[in-house]
């Protein structure tokens, strides 16, 4: 669970180990949105003409619609002109291959420990990597393609698949679904794109790694996973960006559909800067992240640790139309400093005999603000429908907060609904009788965090269960003592 | 091996040691013996370190060094154990994990190379046996939902991994049923050597008849009434505290 002492030494002197700045010659589009900044953002892509007409559709809807305010956050006021919705690094012709990309964007991505080289990285690890607005390199494409697995930028695919994306886009989150979605909706640049086919367990792990590098840019990505009947697939999100003292708007969005027999895993490892320890700078984390088990005995399951980002906002939901389908979200997100965190899940039951599991774990520290949301909506469809909800919080001093809103909407008498909640402090009981075992304070912290945490974690593929555990001893750096 | 020159300690505003002095040698195995609320517990704590205590006089000396002077963590690394009286639960955090992290936290000083998992298990196997626990002890939570008695076990099968040099037990035979004791007495016993000393804090003779004393005191007042060897303690179960309170005062 733990590394040496000296590894954590080495992970709590660094506060912010991602915060770095690639100088790097970027295409960036100047601030401001409106029409012709989206219709020269779809030409730059080389889009068809489907796509132009949902971004303008998408964007006219923006326009009628309010920042939504409902969340238990302090949101400073964001303008949306101010902002650059395009940036890429410079380059001739598309790379076709990795020696053909940028070495300091290789570079950068083997400082953040995600090394492309294939012959480098983890043998079962694809990995597409996403820097500001573009997909940068996506590896092992071929050896994918060959268990009939598109895993591409999203760009790419609607070039290349454009009937996938057409039929998919926009069907499980629509573009007027929220306002930060219709915004994505309207200027996402690239993001990541999963099709398994009828019957195929995808051979390996699927990986994005998105940063962040322009200043005054925003990052607007969309991830659309389509698992066909009886397929498998487990697919991983790492996040990262400089540190910089003005806040960066992140709002992406995820799509996951998954037909009869079909089984999506997604995870997500969120480290975007969560700004200095006085709450100055950061990303703000708007996330609309949907699967629809859409056949009968699908299953989606959303594993998230966020450690990052000044303010997050986001609730991975599951709609669970076919019979017998199973919805799972498990979550650790922890405030620290001046860290807001309004997070939690949605799971809408339609189909008979639906199940959901929700185990949300926040840890709250410093100045933290953590709230915990979820709902639970049991349709008069969903007999037999079935949740259990589990959320926990543990406190690390006493200037930060956690905050429960679990809301229900049971439509059908014949649905079983159980939720269980604790609030914990970090006593110093538990830490004294580690330390008196010879155990140091920090490491005493991050055993008895770690072990909060614990049935989360197990949900991560194992290599990004270890991550996770770096990243929350980092995160956690001066919340005792 | 242990020295306490003239102690006074206090939680708050309120004086719980007033002048303790103590001498333990290598080798022994000394009984603090006293009534409720005499400062037994607050002893104990002081000496591992405990938040709360503050100590407004005297020296302690421990090996030569300032024991008072070092975190919780370095006296536990120099070899100083306190079983607890109310060991406490750590919810998620593996029982075998805890303890290995603190097995090699003590051994680093010493140098000796970390165990890796086969070694460690091999050792804590052959300790639980002494112990009579069940191996499912070790993957379970650190004391999540152990019985009064399981933690106490759990206590002394931690010492008796870790081999402290200086062993505090405090009140660990409370609570015990006399097969419990007697499990408990013989850990302690095996620690027995010419190398370590071991402080017993408790209330009843009773569990002195298991572990033989070299030294027995009688804390009250927070201070050292009266010291002696076994008899002493024999004594006190006939006559009571007040004997000796009363006695001195």
């Amino acid at each position: 669970m733990l590394t040496t002492p000296t590894d954590l030494d080495a992970l709590v002197a660094q506060k912010y180990r991602h915060g770095f700045v690639t100088d790097i010659e970027s295409d960036t589009l100047p601030p401001g949105l409106d029409e012709d900044v989206i219709r020269l953002v779809s030409r730059m892509k080389g889009e068809p003409g489907f796509m132009l007409d949902w971004r303008l559709k998408a964007f006219r809807h923006w326009l009628t619609m309010r920042e939504p305010d409902w969340a238990h956050l302090r949101i400073a006021p964001i303008d949306y002109q101010a902002i650059s919705y395009y940036s890429a690094p410079k380059k001739k012709d598309g790379p076709k291959s990795l020696e053909e990309v940028d070495p300091k964007l290789l570079a950068t991505y083997e400082k953040l420990g995600v090394p492309l080289h294939e012959r480098a990285r983890l043998a079962g690890v694809a990995v597409d990597a996403v820097f500001d607005s573009v997909s940068v390199a996506t590896t092992f494409k071929d050896r994918l393609a060959r268990a009939g697995v598109i895993f591409c930028p999203f760009s790419d695919a609607v070039r290349d698949h454009p009937e996938l994306v057409e039929r998919y886009l926009g069907s499980v989150v629509p573009h007027t679904d929220n306002y930060f979605a219709a915004l994505n909706s309207a200027v996402f640049t690239d993001g990541s794109f999963v099709f398994v086919p009828k019957g195929v367990r995808c051979p390996m792990e699927l990986s994005t790694y998105f940063r962040i590098n322009a200043a005054n840019t925003g990052q607007f990505e969309r991830t659309l996973i389509v698992a066909e009947e009886g397929s498998q697939v487990s697919y991983l999100e790492g996040c990262t960006a400089p540190m910089r003292d003005e806040n960066q708007l992140h709002a992406a969005v995820v799509e996951l559909v998954a037909l009869a027999d079909a089984q999506i895993k997604y995870s997500t490892v969120q480290n975007w800067y969560p700004g200095d320890e006085n709450g100055i700078g950061g990303i703000y984390n708007f996330v609309t992240k949907r699967g629809e088990c859409r056949g009968a005995n699908s299953r989606i399951s959303w594993t998230q640790v966020e450690t990052g980002s000044a303010i997050t906002w986001k609730y991975p939901s599951c709609i669970l139309t076919g019979e017998n389908s199973v919805g799972e979200f498990y979550s650790v997100a922890l405030a620290n400093h001046y860290q807001q965190a309004d997070t939690g899940t949605k799971m809408i039951h339609i189909g008979r005999n639906t199940r959901s599991t929700i185990v949300s774990k926040g840890i709250s520290a410093g100045h933290g603000q953590n709230t915990y949301r979820g709902l639970v909506k049991i349709l008069p469809s969903a007999a037999g429908a079935r949740n259990y909800t589990q959320c926990d919080s543990l406190l690390m001093g006493d200037r930060c907060g956690a905050h429960t809103f679990p809301y229900m909407e049971i439509k059908n008498p014949t649905a079983v609904v159980e939720h269980e909640a604790t609030t914990s402090k970090i006593a110093d009981d538990q830490l004294f009788y580690c330390r008196s075992r010879g155990i140091s304070e920090e490491d005493a912290v991050n055993m008895i965090v770690n072990g909060f945490c614990k049935v989360v974690f197990k949900e991560l593929p194992m290599e990004f269960a270890v991550e996770a555990q770096n990243l929350l001893a980092v995160s956690l750096e001066g919340a005792v003592g | 091996m242990l020295s306490i020159r003239d102690l006074h300690a206090r939680i708050g505003e309120r004086k719980i040691l007033k002048g303790l002095n103590l001498e333990v040698g290598a080798g022994e195995v000394h009984a603090i013996m006293g009534p409720n609320g005499s400062g037994k517990s607050t002893l104990a704590s002081v000496l591992a370190g405990r938040e709360g205590f503050e100590v407004t006089a005297g020296r302690v000396e421990y090996l030569g060094q300032d024991l008072l002077a070092m975190e919780p963590e370095e006296r536990a690394r120099a070899g100083v154990f306190l079983a607890f009286q109310y060991p406490v639960e750590i919810p998620g955090v593996n029982n075998a994990y805890l303890l290995k992290a603190a097995l090699n936290a003590v051994r680093k000083p010493r140098g000796l190379p970390e165990l890796d998992a086969f070694e460690f298990l091999a050792l804590v196997r052959e300790k639980m046996k002494l112990m009579q626990m069940d191996e499912a002890f070790l993957s379970r939570g650190v004391n999540e939902g152990f019985s009064g008695g399981e933690k106490k076990r759990n206590e002394i099968l931690q010492m008796l991994v870790l081999e402290p040099h200086l062993a505090l037990l405090d009140e660990t035979d409370s609570g015990l049923d006399i097969d419990a004791l007697k499990v408990v007495a013989r850990g302690v016993n095996t620690l027995r050597s010419g190398e370590r000393a071991i402080v017993l804090v408790t209330h009843y003779q009773r569990l002195l008849d298991y572990i033989v004393p070299d030294r027995v005191h009688v804390l009250a007042r927070g201070r050292i009434l009266r010291s002696g060897d076994r008899q002493l303690a024999l004594e006190l179960e006939k006559r009571g505290y007040d004997w000796v309170t009363g006695a001195a005062a």
